[in-house]
């Protein structure tokens, strides 16, 4: 399976269609010559999982299983995948979005109903995985938003906006990354540099600060683990944009991971791609910058260190930063929010820090 | 000090040990009254082979203290009647009756319905009435009253009446103390019970609310009935010895062994008694008391007599038992199981076993137990009961079978003599050859049931299946076609057909 990296909305578009349609004629077809139809995908279970160093992300191995609607414990996911193909192609074809949340409300009306969220949101997976795109393809998003601010004209393609345009910078409080912003074309930006923020006092704080400004920055808010549709987000800017891109998180394990999930990706996601961004950058707070700015902290708990072992042997953390940070992290036994900086200041974060940092990487 | 000695009579004998014959208390009286009765009645018709209609009534009479009331109770059949001069004797005299030959039937000692007329009239003192006729131009009508001291009938009237109807029967009525309501669900379980070992009777009881319960036939076919048999060797002690040589004609060994012995023929006699060293040509009323007690230990000692045939006995049979369950029951399922003849201790019997279940049957978290004993109910003592023992000591897992199902287990046990553990003919001894038969008779009707759940969780798991595919695969189809952008979407009968793995019944 080919993995496609156009970034032409309208043409992706098609492509996505296309390869619905061509799903449900195979399906089709076969039961029109008398057999069961079935179906290949790539395994997703764990031992086909696997880190490719090369595209700093994890992805499927070689293994590949065969659903087929003969197997009594298959036909009803079965079916709901062919249902799921077919409720993507309503919505893509109309240009309608939908959450998973929907989607598992919507397959009621099919009488195809699940027997909770995490059915219908495994069925989308699977989708993902037979055909190779991601579930915003399909128009299908998660139910958290996050957020974007920054001198970056867009240009929308979703009905009814479609060749209207509009600049980031138009509103103070940054604009959603929901998807009308995720389908939408990159028309220009002067900004040489994307800084991805976790939390929504600092983003603010760099908004009033006008850090984008200052640094030439988007700014970009994850609150907290970014979404998929935001990874991808970060993934156009960073490749169709050529910018490069900076994280600041919490000092502490959950927020290096936080960073962690932008560059590399997660092993849920391994059969999509564009999600990741591998050259950006995790940019603070580090455990070195507790100690070299005596940041006030908290200590670290037994499930941070524990958390901490496990990150120490994750093949993602490999690099001697991560491996350089986990260790301090472990040494000093604290960790450090980033709204910790207001002690020397509100502005000190802005004026000293992330000059000092940006200047780092 | 002058001690007293004193003999009594039969009568008194069970009068102070009414216990025994199942007349403890007012409650218990009265149900075992009216199942003597009745067990009489079901005797006389089968007798002479005419499938039975008992009609029974009890009346309210009044109080009588605290725990008791006077009742009337009156059992009427149409059996064989009894000939005249033997209706005083019959129900006024202990110990005597027709039954003593050696054949299967209900009752044994002459005892029954007799213990219950001398009840009532212990508790009542009121004489009781026994109306009989064989078909004859005559009906007889007796009034009479138990000398229980000397153990003989006391006739207070008698009369005569022409029989124009030519009605045969008999109809015995009496009063009595007991406490029904105590008595009453005992009472219809074992009439209900009784219907459904004897499916081919009618009965009918009127009880003192004036309530109607009808237990209806549903054939008139019924088993082949006993032949009578003479004693086995094995089964015999000095009693019956002695009482057969002072009635034989033979004046040699080897003739009063084959003349009075089931299954001995002239080389089984001559190879015994070389056995036990007493000479062939011997007059058997010249054996001392010795040669008699040495012969019967003999007797139990001798290997090659021949096992004792079956034909004394009346079975009900495998229709007749399934009949009856599935008339009383009405079971979703039956499966019933008759042994071949088995004997202990000389005594031929023969064990039927069905397992009935689903349908009416219900779930209690247990097994529905019946036991019958030559087609009576057993109602008491069930957990002192062989069949009962049988069925806890057995893993009902590997017939696939859990307590919480609606199951019922019958077991009937036939024989000239019914291994009854007391006098009271409530539960059957746990002798080992009856716990065989009894357990071998379990297992096969378990096996049939085991099968009937298999294959129904086959059917039942093989329609859930289809009815999976059912539900899936034109929804497939109609999302493919959608999908596909076609207009009409692939049959999938075909598809459907193929996974029918066997064809179902309706
Ligand atoms: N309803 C009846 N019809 C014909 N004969 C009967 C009836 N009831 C009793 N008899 C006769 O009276 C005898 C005594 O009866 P019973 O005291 O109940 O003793 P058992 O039934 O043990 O012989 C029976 O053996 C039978 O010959
Ligand atoms: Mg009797």
């Amino acid at each position: 399976m080919s993995w496609k990296t156009k970034s032409s909305i309208a043409e992706k578009r098609k492509a996505v269609l296309e390869s619905l349609e061509k799903f449900g004629s195979s399906l089709y077809e076969q039961m029109a010559r008398g057999v069961f139809p079935s179906i290949e995908m790539p395994s997703r279970s764990i031992d086909n999982i696997y880190y490719h160093p090369e595209l700093r992300q994890y992805v499927l191995g070689e293994k590949r299983v065969r659903r087929t609607a003969r197997n009594i414990r298959h036909i009803r996911p079965f079916t709901q995948l062919v249902w799921a193909a077919f409720f993507s192609h309503e919505l893509t074809s109309q240009r309608k979005t939908s959450t998973l949340r929907d989607v598992y409300y919507s397959a009621q009306a099919y009488e195809m109903s699940f027997k909770d969220q995490q059915e219908s949101n495994a069925i989308i997976t699977d989708l993902e995985t037979v055909l190779g795109w991601s579930r915003e393809d399909f128009n299908i998003f998660p139910e958290e938003r996050s957020a974007i601010f920054g001198d970056l004209t867009i240009e929308y393609t979703v009905p009814g906006y479609e060749g209207r345009t509009l600049n980031l910078t138009s509103h103070p409080d940054g604009v959603m990354i929901g998807p009308a912003l995720t389908s939408a074309e990159f028309v220009k930006t002067s900004a040489d540099k994307v800084i991805a923020i976790e939390k929504g006092g600092l983003f603010t704080r760099f908004i009033e600060e006008r850090v984008h400004e200052r640094f030439n920055a988007l700014l970009v808010l994850t609150a907290g683990q970014a979404p998929r549709a935001t990874r991808h987000f970060i993934h156009r800017l960073n490749k169709e944009l050529g910018l490069p891109v900076y994280i600041f998180t919490d000092g502490d394990p959950w927020g290096m991971h936080i960073a962690m999930v932008i560059i590399s990706g997660s092993a849920n996601a391994a059969h999509v791609r564009e999600l990741t961004t591998p050259d950006a950058k995790w940019s603070g707070v580090w455990a070195t910058d507790i100690v070299k700015y005596k940041l006030p902290t908290d200590p670290l708990s037994d499930i941070d260190f524990k958390r901490l072992r496990e990150l120490q042997r994750d093949p993602r953390y490999k690099d001697e930063l991560w491996q350089r940070e986990i260790k301090t992290f472990m040494k000093i036994g604290r960790k450090a929010e980033q709204e910790a900086f207001s002690r020397y200041g509100l502005t000190f974060i802005v004026d000293e820090y992330l000059p000092a940092k940006l200047e780092e990487a | 000090m002058a001690q007293t000695f004193q003999e009594i009579s039969p009568s008194d004998f069970f009068y102070r040990n009414r216990d025994i014959a199942g007349f403890t208390n007012p409650a218990r009286a009265i149900y075992s009254a009216i199942r003597e009765l009745v067990e009489n009645s079901l005797d006389a018709a089968e007798n002479i082979g005419v499938a039975p209609d008992i009609y029974i009534r009890l009346k309210f009479l009044g109080e009588a203290g605290r725990e008791a009331q006077v009742y009337q109770l009156r059992v009427q059949d149409n059996g064989s009647g009894i000939p005249a001069r033997h209706i005083p004797s019959a129900f006024g005299q202990v110990l005597f009756g027709s039954k003593y030959k050696l054949k299967q039937a209900r009752g044994t000692f002459g005892l029954g319905g007799t213990m219950a007329i001398l009840y009532g009239q212990i508790t009542t003192h009121q004489p009781a009435l026994v109306i009989s006729s064989t078909g004859s131009s005559r009906i007889y009508m007796y009034r009479l009253m138990i000398d229980i001291q000397r153990n003989k009938p006391l006739i207070l009237d008698r009369k005569i009446l022409l029989n124009k109807e030519q009605w045969r029967g008999t109809i015995v009525e009496f009063s009595l103390e007991g406490d029904y309501f105590r008595a009453m669900s005992k009472i219809v379980e074992y009439l209900k019970q009784t219907a459904l070992v004897n499916p081919y009777a009618n009965l009918t009881f009127v009880d003192p609310r004036g309530r109607l319960y009808k237990f209806t036939r549903v054939t008139t076919r019924m088993p082949t009935p006993p032949k009578e048999t003479l004693p086995h060797p094995y089964g015999v002690d000095v009693e019956i010895f002695q009482r057969l040589i002072q009635v034989t004609p033979t004046r040699n060994m080897i003739d009063f062994l084959r003349t009075h012995f089931h299954r001995v023929g002239e080389t089984t006699a001559r190879k015994f008694l070389e056995f036990s060293k007493i000479p062939p040509s011997k007059n058997p009323r010249k054996l001392t008391h010795q040669e008699i007690v040495h012969l019967v230990r003999m007797m139990k000692r001798f290997k090659d007599f021949l096992p004792p045939d079956a034909s004394c006995l009346s079975p009900l049979g495998k229709d007749l038992l399934k009949a009856g369950i599935l008339k009383e029951l009405e079971p979703e399922f039956v499966a019933v199981c008759q042994r071949r003849p088995s004997t202990y201790a000389g005594h031929p019997f023969i064990v039927e076993v069905a397992i009935a279940y689903g349908g009416k049957i219900p779930r209690k978290g247990d097994f529905t137990i019946y036991r019958f004993a030559n087609r009576i109910p057993l109602l008491y003592d069930e957990a002192s009961d062989v069949s009962v023992k049988v069925i806890r000591s057995m893993n009902w897992r590997r017939y696939k079978v859990t307590p919480d199902m609606p199951i019922a287990i019958l077991i009937h046990i036939c024989s000239t003599k019914v291994p009854y553990k007391t006098v009271g003919k409530e539960f059957i001894a746990d002798r080992p050859e009856v716990r065989r038969e009894v357990l071998n008779g379990i297992r096969e009707a378990a096996r049939h049931l085991q099968r009937f759940l298999t294959k129904r969780e086959h059917v039942n798991r093989e329609r859930k299946r289809l009815s999976i595919f059912a539900k899936y695969l034109p929804k497939i189809a109609q999302f493919s076609t959608q999908l596909a952008g076609k207009s009409q979407p692939p049959n999938v009968e075909i598809l459907l057909r193929s996974v029918r793995k066997f064809e179902l019944e309706n």
